[in-house]
């Protein structure tokens, strides 16, 4: 990654200037969605991008989400490098055909023969106040395909760096922001051009006690709750995989094994979920040198409620973590 | 006039037709506290407010009986109120306190009460398609003579789960109303961008009987309803009502800015030109139903009975922390 300025960007202006550099690079390039041209969508993440590429590049679709990704599947195959925006990610069911019997299998059955270069960019997360159809992180379901690739980035630098790369890929790839970081979250952001490859973790805090392996918006609580834990002598380490699939498996053991203890924290759901398998890789690469269970920390299972104090429950915060590692810590 | 929608306005009692202009004015009335509740910042999250399509709703669900089913949207207050359900208890919904119709844990997008057939409103466009068509199911296979509606903008005619569920509800004649609400946009696009064709030929290629109605004029609404309902009741399967309308303010309560995808002008024209309680109430007066001192303290009684609800919701509390893992399961 060349040099860091002192630039900052918001998430959502990552993004797009992520997009906007594709599209200038490559024709092909173009956008399918619901209200992403005049509108920039709902979120305010694609405005502009009309403007410099028109709607021959830019394209909103009916309410139609098989259809358009089946689209853009189809489209991938013969020339095309969509990238698709399903508005809230609670809408990836309506495309799961497309994506699971379509798009991660093409490559596969056909022998290598084709190939499906797209990305399906949508959200994660609760707390918007936005009840149980509008608020669920369902990444793992997709992480659970042969044949796609998951990417989750918890910063504005990381977001560009590695849809970039996700648009050059020649694979299909959905790409997943926490709704809530599109325009609370900023960071800094390298003017120059630059890729992150996929399948790279990266320490977000350095430290020796306890490793908080955190993912997209839990990467903020993880860091808070790392704040909280010195204050009281815990020293821990944010590692952030920033892709689920692949996966830096060895950054993550590596982490747990220096520090003998590893706290998996992640918004969706730990069952059956990304926690699971990520404190199963860390169990099974690390057992000998960790002091304790790897625990897991993710939504409450249930569908996320309205109410506000109910919601509020439901996601994991800087304090249930700082709890549960001290806990971790003092047992040993 | 054919003999036949003569017949059909007749229905339109006396009674029927104030009843109709409150109903009306209730939706108006709530919504109005609704914005309100979210500019004082009190409301969480956002809502999708009706107003301007006020007719549709009350001119269906006139037309039914209370047991009937009805599916709504994210847009959804006006269904629920037209299908009886009571401000106090909407509010405190939308509010997220326990004494709400699905104890707070729906919120505005997720009402639903069974006590009115309300079978609940939903969030995902087009989504109830197939509960909708499923209740339909049911009434045939129990034999219980209830009809369902399903209400949705004219943005889930992109589903491709709606033409599923009209080829099938078709083939087993399933007495199911498919009330597509016209109002033009899909959020923040025109519906004529998204829309290939004529609509209603979507419904009648399956040999759905289609029809187009007024859906600011809530007789007109009812009538159309009233035939088709009447007629799915008796076993002569499904309907599909196409009614054009207009919603007056944003997509939801945040969409302030709106000039970007349609005119101030082309709001104000609807607002006072097509305004469905308006042209109810000047109904009324032609009619000698009313007078314009009795429609004046309608509204303020309305207006009072909306603020009470609210203040209701306010004072009511949330719902205790433990029930957050309350109905997962049944
Ligand atoms: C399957 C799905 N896709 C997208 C959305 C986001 N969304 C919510 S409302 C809406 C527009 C709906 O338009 P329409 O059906 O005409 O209803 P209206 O809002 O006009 O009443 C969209 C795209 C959604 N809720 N569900
Ligand atoms: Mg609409």
């Amino acid at each position: 990654m060349p040099d860091t300025t002192d630039r900052e960007l918001t998430f959502a202006q990552a993004v797009r200037e992520a997009l906007a550099e594709e599209m200038r690079h490559d024709s092909r390039v173009c956008i399918l969605g619901e209200d992403v041209a005049e509108a920039g969508t709902p979120f305010k993440v694609l405005s502009g991008l009309v403007e410099e590429f028109g709607t021959n590049r830019v394209f909103d679709t009916p309410i139609s989400e098989a259809g358009f990704t089946g689209i853009a599947v189809g489209a991938a195959m013969t020339g095309i490098r969509p990238v698709v925006d399903i508005m809230f990610g609670d809408f990836l069911t309506l495309t799961m055909d497309q994506m699971v019997n379509q798009a991660a299998k093409i490559h596969y059955m056909s022998g290598g023969k084709w190939k499906v270069p797209m990305v399906l960019r949508t959200t994660l997360g609760a707390s918007r106040r936005s009840a149980a159809q509008h608020s669920q992180s369902l990444h793992a379901w997709l992480c659970h395909v042969p044949g796609l690739k998951v990417v989750i980035p918890s910063t504005p630098a990381d977001a560009k760096g590695l849809l970039k790369t996700a648009i050059r890929d020649e694979n299909p790839i959905i790409f997943f922001e926490d709704k809530m970081m599109h325009h609370k979250l900023k960071g800094p952001v390298p003017t120059g051009e630059y890729t992150i490859p996929l399948g790279v973790a990266e320490v977000k805090r350095v430290g020796k006690d306890i490793s908080l392996i955190a993912t997209s918006s839990m990467v903020q609580v993880a860091l808070g709750a790392a704040d909280m834990l010195a204050e009281i002598g815990i020293s821990a380490e944010v590692v952030d995989p920033r892709t689920l699939w692949p996966l830096d498996e060895k950054t993550l053991i590596d982490s747990a094994k220096k520090t003998s203890r590893a706290i998996v924290i992640d918004e969706g759901y730990g069952r059956y979920g990304v926690t699971s398998e990520l404190a199963s890789v860390i169990s099974e690469g690390a057992f000998y040198d960790l002091d304790g269970p790897v625990l897991r920390m993710g939504a409450m299972h249930v569908p996320i409620p309205f109410s506000p104090p109910l919601e509020d429950l439901t996601v994991p915060t800087e304090k249930m973590l700082f709890d549960a590692a001290k806990k971790l810590c003092s047992k040993s | 006039m054919t003999p036949q929608t003569e017949e059909a306005v007749n229905m339109f009692s006396k009674e029927l037709a104030l009843h109709a202009y409150r109903q009306m004015l209730r939706i108006r009335m709530f919504e109005e506290q609704v914005n309100e509740l979210y500019t004082r910042a009190l409301m969480p999250g956002l809502a999708h407010l009706y107003s301007g399509e006020e007719a549709i709703a009350v001119g269906i669900c006139e037309a039914l009986k209370k047991e009937d089913y009805v599916t709504s949207t994210h847009r959804g207050h006006g269904h629920c109120l037209a299908k009886g359900a009571t401000p106090n208890l909407m509010f405190a919904e939308l509010l997220g306190k326990e004494a709400g119709y699905c104890h707070g844990k729906g919120g505005s997008m997720h009402i639903a009460d069974p006590a009115t057939g309300n079978l609940g409103a939903n969030a995902i466009v087009g989504g109830s398609m197939g509960i909708a068509t499923g209740a339909a199911f049911s009434s045939k296979y129990l034999n219980n003579g209830l009809v369902a509606v399903c209400f949705f903008g004219e943005g889930a005619l992109g589903q491709g789960l709606l033409y599923e569920v009209l080829n099938i509800a078709q083939l087993w004649k399933l007495p199911v109303i498919y009330v597509c609400e016209n109002n033009l946009y899909n959020e923040y696009t025109h519906y004529s961008e998204t829309t290939a064709g004529d609509i209603c030929a979507r419904a009648t290629a399956f040999g759905v009987k289609a029809e187009t109605v007024d859906g600011q004029d809530v007789q007109a609404v009812y009538s159309k309803a009233k035939q088709l309902i009447d007629d799915a009741r008796a076993g002569g399967g499904p309907a599909f009502l196409l009614c054009n309308t207009y919603r007056y303010t944003g997509h939801h309560v945040g969409d302030i800015n709106r000039e970007y995808y349609r005119t101030k002008q082309e709001e104000q024209e609807w607002k006072t030109g097509r305004d469905p309680i308006q042209l109810h109430g000047e109904r009324l007066l032609h009619e000698g139903f009313t007078d314009k001192a009795t429609l004046d303290a309608l509204e303020s009684e309305v207006r009072e009975e909306m603020k009470a609800a609210v203040e209701f919701a306010i004072a009511t509390p949330y719902p205790a922390l433990e029930e957050v893992e309350m109905h997962v399961y049944a």
